[in-house]
């Protein structure tokens, strides 16, 4: 039997939809594309969405998911939602203030911070 | 402390996005043999993937007829790489920073940025198809006799 290999998991909660990225590396333009596809199904289904994206399982990542957040981060503003991104490792983070991402993106230590700080 | 010799190879691979997890697999396998830090790995990995990709996409055009090459040294003290497409190049000078004004808020054109950032050294030859980089690792090992120096 083919096993199954999620690329996110998402959880519904009170405040927010959270999505967590199962993969510790996210590379391949098909991951990239998969994953997409992925969380604009989630986006879509809500007129105004919360987001939150965990980045905890992520160890390492492209510019090309960079391409990703943006893309997501303009289809969420469009209608008024909000997008939070938290958990990200040192690492990680150095690549979003390389590109000076962390002016544009809202980026907290872990989801309760960023559940709480939704408006 | 027993010297390694560097590691010299050429790698010629197709021009698919996917060509490069192979390459990585070798080159970071010889990194962490050659005692490379994480941090090291870490940057020539991201460096090697946009520089792969950019040759793929920008380079080739996602033309899978043509060819990426791939040179790479690891020495004990830093890793030098340089990759060459078969596109007709282009002028790094002319490529918009991303990090300000429109470009902070547009997908893509991050890859040669973080390249830069992330290895000592970036260069391209005149016509833009082929690039060289360069690492020196984090924290060379000192041999026993300097070490026997420090205080």
């Amino acid at each position: 039997m083919a096993e199954i290999k999620p690329r996110i998991s998402v959880e519904y909660a009170e405040k927010a939809t959270i999505i967590s990225f199962t993969d510790e590396k996210i590379l391949e333009e098909s991951d990239i594309k998969a994953l997409q596809d992925s969380i604009m199904s989630v986006v879509e289904q809500t007129e105004r969405i919360n987001l939150i994206l965990d980045f905890g399982n992520v160890r390492f990542l492209s510019s090309a998911v960079l391409g990703l957040l943006i893309r997501l981060s303009k289809r969420i503003y469009e209608h008024d939602g909000q997008l939070k991104l938290c958990n990200i490792t040192p690492k990680i983070f150095e690549i979003f203030k390389i590109t000076r991402l962390t002016k544009t993106f809202d980026i907290y230590k872990d989801v309760e911070g960023a559940v709480e700080d939704l408006s | 402390m027993v010297s390694k010799i560097p590691n010299n190879c050429s790698i010629v691979t197709k021009s698919r996005p996917l060509a490069i997890v192979k390459v990585c697999e070798q080159v970071l396998s010889d990194l962490e043999a050659n005692g490379f830090s994480n941090d090291d790995i870490f940057a020539v990995h991201l460096a090697l993937e946009e520089a792969f990709l950019n040759a793929v996409k920008h380079g080739n055009k996602m033309d899978p007829t043509k060819k990426v090459k791939i040179d790479y040294s690891v020495g004990l003290d830093k890793i030098e790489i340089s990759m060459t497409d078969e596109g007709d190049g282009f002028e790094p000078a002319s490529v918009a920073d991303p990090r300000y004004g429109e470009g902070l808020y547009k997908p893509g054109g991050r890859g040669l940025l973080l390249m830069n950032s992330y290895m000592d050294m970036v260069k391209f030859n005149e016509k833009g198809n082929s690039l060289y980089m360069t690492r020196y690792k984090e924290k060379p090992r000192l041999t026993k006799s300097q070490d026997r120096t420090k205080v």
